[in-house]
């Protein structure tokens, strides 16, 4: 005989969490050990599920219902007896004693008793046509009692209860009441206000709502006629389903002289132990921290501590989130978090739609920063998001309203599913969480909803995050599908992170080169501009020299902006927006010469425009003697740093911001990038440089100055987000030096910060740990890459302007000095402009 | 050598000298009062001529297009908004709406000559 003895489990009870525990032990099961399950259950039907029973009513069968077939309990080796209760255990044995007289020794013992319908002691309660909803086989009764009623109401305006009023409605009775004894539906879940449209719908729909209603007697001879209330009205119906809650079944607990509560449930501990260390108890007959879990996620949780304990592993269970999203008769309705706190210990955002029927509240903390819970009635569709911002504490957004009513700039409130941790619960009934279902997706192929349950149980419990797990699948997919199409083009079959990296390792230096390497064909616009970019973030030589200058883009290929007509315009570097009189005059008299239009830019500079392509190198030429440099307005490159007059002039100003601006541009000057890259510097808190809206900005404090990074002005305006507060010059120096290299080696190709930002999983908070806090220790690479880049500046157009070779491709004729003859302007307001487009 | 085979009888015209239009890169030659793009697409080892002016927006820019290729076709794009033009036929490849003319070139003696 073998020398291992097997560990003799009984599990007392075959409901949903009963059968959890066997399915999720068998799953854990180490090969060396041997369980011996015997499983007892009180109904004649093996485990179903209860949460969708109603479902019942809507065609489904029982056998669509079961959780498993009976088949299964034998191939895994599970005695399974059913229509046979435990009804006796003897601890000192250990081993219990069934209905029909099993007896069955345990090591362990699983009570797994659940709960039955509470039935209040009102007179006539025993009447015919009184039931409960709790089993199919009560559905079955109601069923066919149904057939003969004409009025139904149902006690308890709950969950349950409204449940099974629909259930009501879908049997067809002519009338369906709720009758509920506090002032309010579900008050568990929601608040009165919510009640207000929840009742609303329901009585749209046909549902008559009886609140703060006392019932004192069901009336009537063998046969229900009424109910008698405490107000002395009476309801005439011929049914009535009892929901007016649950309560644990504990009598075996009590038999066996396990401590119970007196309000009902076993007490357990932790591990979900009872007074006896051998019994265990779990689902809605166990009272843990002062509480019965009348839900199943929280029930399958117990089931996992449980089988964790057994199989040697070591699991609490802690207290556990009661959110609940349910659809009632059509209508939504959700709760989460703390739904019930009230100011002033948080600010409340409510929004109530009588029109629509839609009524949702959020719970915000004091500080605006964290979502403490929330109520949503009609329109739960925002119920995952809210969720999983509650679980995981993400800071929400300035407006925190947007988290109900969506952003009024058209996009969605927070960055959506794909920017959830990947630890994000998201199944809390399998406890499958975002990371688990991308890899199912992405790397096992689980595209659907049916595959998934299939591979990893998510959505098979209370089915709520459904559309949640079909979020992260298009998520994924899209990824994939981003992915694809982030594969550079036809030539390059890498995306533009991977290309970077294969090129700095090889140390290539030229289009071809790349093309030979790592490409196939002979390139086209799309690669070569982008190949171009990634060889000036690597090595940052001139653009024009060695195969580059056919592979820049338009503007790129002759330093300057192309324009209607086929002109170029002009703008020479001025740091910070600060310019002598001397340079002005300089500028004035370049653009006289040369018969160009001149205006101020947005970024604080002067652009000139009309230039013939001949005439660049000369231009260029007269401004670099005077001490300008390119502005690389044309490039995808840094542009200006904007500033402020700051403390030198303004009675405002707390620091130098015009110093600051040009040191930052003097830095980064050159630097090319996956965009074009914008910055500013204010002086104070004032912000007139408006450094919020910038890639990076800065803004003046008494103690030292304020970095925010990734914001955008352009078509998608969106405020910069702070990344560090109260740093010093050097600090802040460094700190960009990191985020700028950290944008150029991962955005993808022409993404400007705050889309880079949008699309960045666990997005501010992620990129403040990679920058701030070093959590990839990339961080000295980072600078020093960024300081081989800085080192090697050189003014581009100054390059080309002493250098024969470069200089003489400015043509627009390879064979005569002649301008393009078909260039031709109209004039405004004293100056030329471009002729219109034919 | 003749790169593109033509049954039509040709003028050939000197344009340029090779050096004068950069590896796989193009420029403009102005012959007969007629703006010539021409192209070095030295990776294939082939030289090619369009009309220098996009008939999209009638912008004088061609030349100053970067070049390629889409499924082995060679092409042009026009740099103002990114046509793309079949240097064998002229055929706008992403707006069949448009098409530029194109001509032959001979190069000889390190001389390119365009046929019109």
């Amino acid at each position: 005989m073998n020398s291992i003895r097997n560990i003799r489990i009984v599990v007392a009870g075959n409901g949903m969490v009963g059968y959890k525990f066997c399915e999720k032990l068998l799953a854990r099961k180490k090969t060396e050990q041997h369980f011996e399950v015997t499983v007892f259950g009180e109904e004649p039907r093996e485990a179903y599920d209860r949460v969708h029973l109603s479902e019942f009513f809507a065609g489904k069968s029982a056998d669509d219902l079961s959780l498993a077939c009976r088949d299964w309990y034998a191939e895994n080796n599970i005695l399974l007896l059913l229509s046979d209760p435990v009804v006796d255990i003897d601890r000192e044995q250990k081993c219990v004693r069934s209905h029909h007289g099993h007896v069955v020794y345990y090591d362990y013992l699983i009570l797994a008793t659940g709960s039955g319908a509470f039935v209040p002691s009102i007179p006539g309660v025993e009447k015919e046509g009184v039931f409960v909803y709790r089993t199919i086989e009560d559905l079955e009764l109601i069923q066919s009692h149904a057939a003969k009623s004409k009025k139904g109401a149902v006690l308890g305006g709950g969950l349950l209860g409204l449940e099974a009023a629909k259930a009501l409605l879908d049997l067809g009775l002519q009338e369906a009441h709720v009758v509920e004894f506090a002032p309010r539906l579900m008050p568990r879940q929601i608040d009165e206000a919510g009640s207000r449209t929840l009742q609303n719908q329901l009585e749209s729909l046909g549902l008559q709502v009886h609140l703060a209603k006392s019932t004192q007697e069901i009336t009537g001879g063998d046969c229900i006629e009424g109910m008698l209330f405490a107000d002395g009205s009476l309801l005439e119906v011929d049914m009535l389903v009892i929901s007016a809650g649950i309560r644990p079944r504990d009598e075996l607990a009590k038999i066996a002289g396990l401590e119970t509560h007196p309000r009902g449930g076993i007490v357990v501990n932790n591990h979900l132990q009872t007074s006896d260390p051998n019994i265990f108890a779990i689902g809605e007959c166990a009272l843990a921290h002062h509480m019965i879990y009348g839900l199943i996620a929280p029930g399958y949780e117990m089931a996992e501590v449980v089988v964790a304990k057994l199989t040697g592993g070591e699991k609490e269970f802690l207290p556990f989130d009661m959110s609940t999203k349910l659809k009632l008769i059509g209508t939504d309705v959700a709760s989460f978090g703390d739904a019930f706190i009230e100011e002033p210990t948080c600010k409340t955002i409510r929004y109530e739609n009588k029109a629509k029927g839609i009524y949702k509240r959020v719970n915000v903390s004091e500080d605006g920063k964290t979502l403490l819970g929330g109520i949503l009635v009609g329109d739960a569709s925002q119920y995952n998001m809210l969720l999983q911002t509650f679980k995981n504490k993400t800071i929400l957004p300035p407006d925190p309203e947007d988290l109900i009513l969506g952003s009024r700039g058209g996009e969605e409130a927070g960055a959506g599913v794909m920017s959830f941790p990947d630890d994000a619960l998201i199944c809390s009934c399998e406890a499958v969480t975002k990371g688990m279902l991308c890899h199912e997706i992405g790397e096992f192929g689980h595209h659907t909803v049916d595959a998934l349950k299939k591979s990893c149980k998510a959505g098979t419990g209370c089915g709520g995050c459904v559309p949640l797990v079909k979020d992260i699948i298009a998520g994924v997919m899209n990824q994939k599908g981003v992915y694809l199409r982030n594969v550079v083009c036809e030539h390059f079959n890498y995306s533009r992170q991977e290309l970077l990296d294969l090129v700095k390792m090889n140390g290539l230096k030229t289009y071809g080169a790349v093309l030979d390497e790592f490409g196939k064909g002979d390139g086209c616009e799309v690669c070569k501009p982008l190949v171009a970019s990634l060889l000036a973030s690597l090595w940052n030589e001139n653009i024009l020299q060695k195969d580059r200058a056919p592979i820049q883009d338009s503007n790129d290929r002759y330093l300057a902006n192309i324009q209607k007509g086929g002109t170029y315009s002009v703008v020479p570097r001025i740091p910070g927006g600060e310019i002598t009189p001397e340079k002005l005059i300089v500028i004035g008299e370049v653009a006289q010469k040369y018969g160009l239009y001149t205006k101020i830019t947005g970024g604080q500079r002067i652009d000139m425009f009309g230039a013939h392509l001949g005439d660049l190198p000369n231009i260029w030429e007269e401004l670099i003697d005077a001490g300008f440099e390119s502005g690389h307005a044309y490039g995808k490159s840094l542009r200006t740093v904007k500033s402020c007059v700051g403390s030198t002039w303004c009675r405002f100003g707390v620091q130098d911001s015009v110093s600051f601006a040009i040191e930052v541009e003097d830095r980064y000057k050159g630097l090319r990038s996956p965009h074009k890259l914008k910055s500013a510097v204010s002086g104070c808190i004032r912000e007139c440089a408006e450094a919020q809206s910038k890639d990076f900005g800065i803004i003046a404090t008494e103690k030292g100055w304020n970095l925010y990074v990734c914001g955008n002005g352009g078509s998608k305006p969106q405020h910069a987000q702070l990344l560090a507060t109260d740093v010093d010059k050097e600090t802040c120096i460094r700190l960009i030096d990191r985020f700028l290299m950290f944008y150029i080696k991962t955005a993808d190709p022409l993404t400007r910060t705050a889309t880079w930002l949008n699309k960045m999983e666990g997005g501010i908070n992620y990129l403040k740990a990679v920058v701030v806090e070093d959590s990839l220790g990339i961080a000295a690479e980072l600078e020093n890459d960024i300081q081989q880049l800085i080192d090697v500046y050189q003014c581009e157009w100054k390059e080309v302007v002493q250098n024969p070779e470069l200089r003489k491709r400015f043509t627009h004729f390879v064979n005569t000095p002649e301008k393009d003859p078909t260039v031709e302007f109209d004039s405004m307001r004293g100056q030329k402009k471009a002729a219109e487009w034919v | 050598m003749y790169s593109n085979e033509t049954t039509q009888k040709v003028t050939w015209h000197k344009a340029c000298h090779v050096d004068d239009i950069p590896e796989d890169g193009g420029g403009c030659a102005l012959i007969d009062g007629r703006q010539i793009a021409i192209f070095n697409f030295s990776r294939r080892g082939e030289w090619f001529a369009t009309d220098n002016q996009c008939p999209h927006r009638q912008q004088m820019a061609v030349s100053r297009g970067m070049i390629g290729s889409q499924d082995g076709e060679p092409k042009v794009a026009c740099p103002f908004h990114k046509k793309t033009f079949s240097l064998q036929t002229g055929k706008c490849l992403n707006d069949e709406n448009y098409e530029i003319g194109t001509f032959p070139v001979m190069v000889k003696e390190n001389l390119v000559y365009i046929g019109i």
